[in-house]
Formats: structure tokens, sequence, C-alpha cells
């Protein structure tokens, strides 16, 4: 009874301490690859100095003075096409994925594996590729140049329009997949339930496939919105002199120039703006919303 | 189609035509493709469904039942034949056209609005007005004794909440007839029993058409008017649950609801009414039969009906001597099983009254008997 008893109380206490005890690998690996680099990135941007002198933390505020004076429009620039770019997949990852989730039938995965096949060859080739096919005077163009179909001095490169979509075009799988999975598993019952009470084909997705797929649209969209706002890939290969983003600015400053402060400010100042745009984004939305539907 | 550009129909005009049949099926079959094959899930049923009626369809799963109910909502549409509500044929109208709301198996409450709004949906689909919505809405809720929970969403109410947010959802509404899936099937046994008066009640309150899925004989005996019971997508048999459990009109039905005891024996001879029945090595019963002489045929005999006691009875029971092989004591009664002389048996049912004589033991020799009238024979 006894003996019972403490073997009991023992169980109780592993119990108890085995949950903290499996997040504890989670922990850590946020410690190393988040708080630290973040809490450097702080550090660094407070610092003054040189490569050559060493860096010194002097609690300098006007490495973000002279970021946001020096890169304003860049980085305006970047929130915009990041944005757009958003938009650009929402509108087509979507109805994709609904299609495939509706209407795929047996060959959902195959679809799914159609729309995940580019991401098989590496984004930089990909982004080059689409600057040999859009080209001023390749494929594309020239052939269609050459017909007479476009005058010759017409170009698609080294425009805005060529960036956004770009990122959309390479980040579109980050926005099918997860709207995909929330739909896939929505219970069909709740779109006849809407049929049954005199909803037609519109209302029934406004009113209730829209609403309820919500939680993937909200991941689709910080997936893509996050990357696309700080990619310097495609602003590079298919933008021109007027369309730098604000990732080449600060890839410029930390690798050419060595002006890690000033990377670092300019790189704090890309993520405060994301994050406040995240929160006011699922604050529109609904955070409840996000939070309990994704809950179920 | 004429009717598929009208709003739903509301009861005042269904009441107008006072002795059509609420719903009406002619002649329904539905086969599914599946897999390059075609499954037969219902072969032709007719049915007439009256105004205000509780109408259920029993059977066991997979005989064709939700898709019976689903070619009524409009889910399916049947191979051949003809669906009528009200008398008019709707058979390719889509479901928000019709008149007729149904309650899901599994609820599918819409997970994102609260109580309210999922009552209202319906409502706000054919545009009444927010005060109107407001004061059905309340009394729809209070009709399911919910009331107060209606800023919940339905993820924070119990199964039985659930399940009553759907009924009232569907409900409020007023449709000429309200769909019932197996709408209890997820509820534990005691809050089952709960529901099954409460939805007795509501009928009776609102005074809709029910249309009652259900694979549970008990469930069906306890709320229906009229039952049709289904068996491999064919209505076997269509009656009240007295007459239905009284009288089934086949193997399957004397088999599916209740325990039923069957005897099989031939015709020896006959008076008017009554047959005498030769059951080899176990003796003759006289019951109720019109099968010619010579025939073979089936008797049944509903275990309640049955008398048990050690000495051979007198008068004109029909009577058979025989060995308890099994009791099992359920409280408020006993059943026995009773092994006969042609190595059949027949479960005896009887109430444990205070009064009651002296309970038999295993392989104790014992005499069953009943009333002519109460055995009779089975068609087919
Ligand atoms: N969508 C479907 N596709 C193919 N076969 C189906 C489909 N729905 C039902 N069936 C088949 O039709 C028959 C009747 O099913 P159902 O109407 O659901 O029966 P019940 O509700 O009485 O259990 C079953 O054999 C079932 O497998
Ligand atoms: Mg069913």
């Amino acid at each position: 009874m006894t003996m019972a008893a403490t073997r009991e109380g023992k169980r109780g206490r592993t119990a108890r301490l085995a949950p903290y005890a499996l997040v504890l690998p989670g922990w850590l690996w946020l410690a190393l690859f988040f708080v630290a680099p973040i809490a450097s990135v702080i550090s660094m941007s407070l610092m003054t100095g040189g490569l050559a002198a060493g860096y010194t933390f002097t609690f300098e505020i006007g490495n973000y003075a002279r970021a946001v004076e020096l890169y304003w429009e860049q980085i305006l620039r970047s929130l915009l096409y990041g944005g757009l770019a958003t938009l650009l997949c929402v509108a087509i990852g979507y109805p994709v994925a609904y299609w495939i989730a509706f209407k795929g039938g047996a060959y959902k995965s195959t679809y799914l594996l159609l729309v995940l096949l580019p991401f098989f060859v590496s984004f930089v080739l990909r982004t080059i590729s689409w600057g040999f096919i859009l080209s001023d005077n390749g494929v594309v163009l020239g052939t269609l140049k050459s017909l007479g179909l476009l005058p010759g001095d017409f170009g698609v490169l080294n425009s805005a329009t060529a960036v956004v979509f770009g990122l959309a075009y390479n980040f579109l799988p980050f926005m099918v997949l997860p709207i995909y999975a929330v739909l896939e598993r929505m219970d069909h019952g709740v779109v006849e339930a809407a049929h049954d009470l005199y909803a037609g084909r519109v209302q029934a997705f406004v009113r209730v496939v829209l609403p309820m797929s919500l939680p993937g649209v909200f991941a689709g969209v910080i997936m893509v919105f996050i990357p696309t706002s700080a990619d310097y890939v495609n602003a590079t290969v298919l933008g021109g002199a007027d369309n730098t983003m604000i990732g080449k600015v600060i890839q410029t400053q930390y690798l050419v120039n060595n002006a890690y402060p000033l990377a670092a400010a300019i790189t704090f100042i890309l993520m405060a703006a994301l994050l406040i745009g995240i929160f006011s984004y699922a604050k529109a939305l609904g955070t409840e919303q996000v939070m309990e539907v994704q809950a179920r | 189609m004429a009717t598929a550009t009208e709003e739903p129909r509301t009861r005042h005009d269904a009441g107008a035509r006072a002795g059509t049949p609420a719903i009406s099926l002619e002649q329904i079959s539905k086969a599914y493709r599946s897999g390059g094959e075609d499954v037969q899930a219902v072969r032709g049923i007719d049915l007439r469904i009256e105004q205000g009626e509780f109408f259920s369809l029993l059977g066991p799963s997979g005989c064709g039942k939700t898709t019976t109910m689903r070619m009524v909502a409009g889910f399916e549409s049947p191979t051949s034949g003809t669906v009528r509500l009200h008398g008019d044929d709707v058979t390719g109208v889509a479901p928000h056209r019709r008149d007729v709301n149904m309650v899901f198996q599994s609820y599918a409450l819409f997970p994102h609005m609260t109580v309210f709004d999922n009552v209202a949906f319906g409502l706000r689909r054919k545009r009444e007005a927010s005060g109107e919505i407001r004061r059905k809405v309340a009394e729809a809720l209070e009709l399911v004794e919910l009331n107060g929970r209606e800023r919940t969403k339905p993820g924070r109410l119990s199964g039985g909440q659930q399940q009553r947010v759907a009924l009232a959802r569907a409900l409020v509404n007023r449709p000429s007839a309200l769909l019932l899936d197996e709408p209890l099937g997820a509820l534990d046994l005691k809050l089952r029993q709960a529901m099954q008066m409460e939805l007795k009640r509501i009928q009776r309150d609102v005074g809709i058409t029910f249309v009652y899925v259900t694979h549970d004989q008990g469930e069906a005996l306890t709320m229906s008017d009229r039952i049709a019971v289904m068996n491999g997508g064919r209505v076997e048999q269509l009656g009240t649950p007295a007459e239905v459990y009284e009288r089934p009109a086949t193997r399957f039905t004397a088999g599916f609801i209740g325990t039923s005891n069957l005897l099989s024996g031939t015709v020896a001879g006959r008076s008017g009414e009554v047959a005498t029945v030769r059951i080899e090595g176990a003796g003759e019963v006289r019951a109720s039969c019109d099968a010619p002489a010579g025939a073979r045929v089936d008797l049944t005999v509903r275990p309640e009906k049955i008398a048990m006691e050690a000495e051979e009875p007198a008068g004109d029971r029909a009577r058979l001597a025989g060995t308890v092989t099994e009791v099992v004591y359920l409280g408020s009664a006993t059943h026995y099983t009773v092994r006969l002389g042609d190595g059949s048996e027949v479960v005896v049912f009887r109430q444990n009254a205070s009064d009651a004589a002296s309970a038999a033991e295993r392989g104790e020799t014992v005499w069953v008997s009943w009333r002519p009238e109460h055995a009779y024979a089975l068609p087919g």
C-alpha cells in the first residue's frame, strides 16, 4: 500500500516535469537561433566604429536616424512591393488552393506537387531564368518584337512590375499550402448546411467558406509578406536602379561597406515595421477569430 | 423550372394546401457511381408523409436512409423518380430553394459564428427584418432552452447543447418539413433519452413535419407517428409503431424490431383464421395464418407474449414444452431462453413482479404458452 503510494508519487512528479523536459530543446533552439541573434543585432545597431578599429557600444541612437534618413525610400518601397506581391499571391493562390481542395478529387497530391515543382530548382536560378526569359530581346519579347507584335523599345525587366511579379511567382506556394490545408480539412457538411439554410453558392462562400479559411490566408500572408519584403534577389535580377529594395541595401552595408551598426539598425527598423504591419493585420481580421479557428 | 426562381415558400401557403402530403416520394431510386461500379443505394421507394407527422425512416446502416433524406433535401438527385413537396415537383431544385431544413448528424454548426448568428443564418438569407430576426431567434432558443447563450461560439458548448443549436437553426425557419439524420447518434444514452422526449415535445409544439432517420428501433418506436422500415434500399414495411412491432410484415422486420421468436413448421389443418401448425419434434400449436394445409410457414411470437410455467397450462393456449438454457436477470425483468423439442430456442420476457410465480432455473423443464392470435405466420 505505502509502496504503491510512493511509486504513485514518484510517477506523479515525473509526469509533472515531463512537459517541461519535452519543451526544453524547443526553448534552447529559440534562445540560440532567435533570441541571441536579435540581441546581437540590437546591440550592434547601437555601436560605433569600423571593421579595422573594432566596434564599441556607445548607445548610438544616431544609427537609426541615419538609417531612416538615408533609406526611408527603400524601406517604404520594400513594404509596398512585399505587400503587392502578397496581394497577388492571395489573388492567385486562393483559387488554386480552393480548386485543388474541393475539385482535385483523387489527384489532389499530384496538383500540389505541381505547385511545388518549381521549388526543386534553386531560388536564385529560377529568378535568373526569368531574367533571361523576359529580357528585352529574349525568347518571349524578342520573338514578339520580330513578329512586329510589340514595339522595339518595349521592355518588362528593370521595372517595379517585374519585381512584384517575380516575388509573387517565387513565393506563391507559401500561400497555396496553408490555404489548402485549411480548406482540405473543412467539414463539407458545413457548406451543405449553408446551402440548406437558403445560401446560394456565392453566399455560402462569402459567409462560411471564406471566413473559415481566414486562418490559412493569415498564415500565408505572413509567410509571403515577410520574406518578400526583405528579399533582394528579385529586385537585383529583375529590377533596375529605381527598384532597389531594402534587402539589397542591408546586404551592401554589411558585406561591401562593412557598416555593421548601420546595417543592423536598418534590419531592426524593417523587422519592427513588419511586426507592426502583421499585428495590425491580425487585429483587423480579429485575433480571436484567427486563433480560435486555428485551434480547432 | 418555375419554382427555381421563387423564394423559399413559407408555411402560410403550405397550410393553404392541407390534404396534400408534405412530402411525397414517387418511385425514387438512386445509384451512386463509385470505382466504375453502380451502387444501388435506393431501389424504388414510394412514400407519402403527411403534414405535421413525425415520420421515421428506420433500418440498419447502409440501407439507404441518408440517401433518401438527402434526395428530399436536394443534396442528391434521384437516378429516377419524383420528389414532391406539398405537391410541387422539386426533383431538380437546388437545396437552397427548397422549403425543408436538415439537422445534420455532425451538427455542421458554423464554428466562426456565435449561437445567435448560427440560428439567424437562414432568416438573414431570406432577408427578414432585423427586429423580426431577433424575435424569432429568441423564440427558437427559448424552445430549445438555450436562451442566454446567444454570444457563445458553438465550440464552447457541450454536445447536447450543440445539438440544440442545430435544431434551433433549422426550426427557426419554420420549414414545411424538418429532416433529421440520426441527430442523437453522438450523444450518450441518458442525454439521448432526454432529447427524445424533448424532440417529441418540440415537434408537438411547432406542428412541423419531422422526418427522422435512425437505426435505433427503440428510438423510432418511442417517437414516431409512423415508421418506414427500410432494408437494402427498399421499404420493407410502413405503419404505426404498434403495427410494425405487433405485426411485422417480413422476416426482416420481425428480426430488426425488438426481439422475436421464429418457429418453423408445417400447416397441419385450419379452421377459419386459425391454423394448426406442426413443429417437427416439438408439438402442434395454433396460430393465425392463412397459408393452405401442407405449406411451410414461419411463426413469430414476441417474447413478452409468452407465459412460462412448470405445469402444462389448461385452456386453448398454444403450448410447447422445453428446457431452460439461459437466465438473464435485468432488474425489472428476467429473460429466459428455452430450448424446444426441435432444437429451436424461444426467448421469454418476464416482469419481476413481487407476486410472480417462482423463477425457473437453468436446466428446468417448463411449458411455454401464448394465445393463438399472438403467434402468426410471416408471409413469404
Ligand atoms: N457518396 C456515395 N458514393 C458512393 N456510395 C455511397 C455514397 N453514399 C452512400 N453510398 C452507399 O449507398 C448505400 C446507402 O448509404 P446510406 O444512404 O448512407 O445508408 P444509411 O444512411 O442507411 O446508413 C451504402 O451502401 C453506401 O455505401
Ligand atoms: Mg446514414
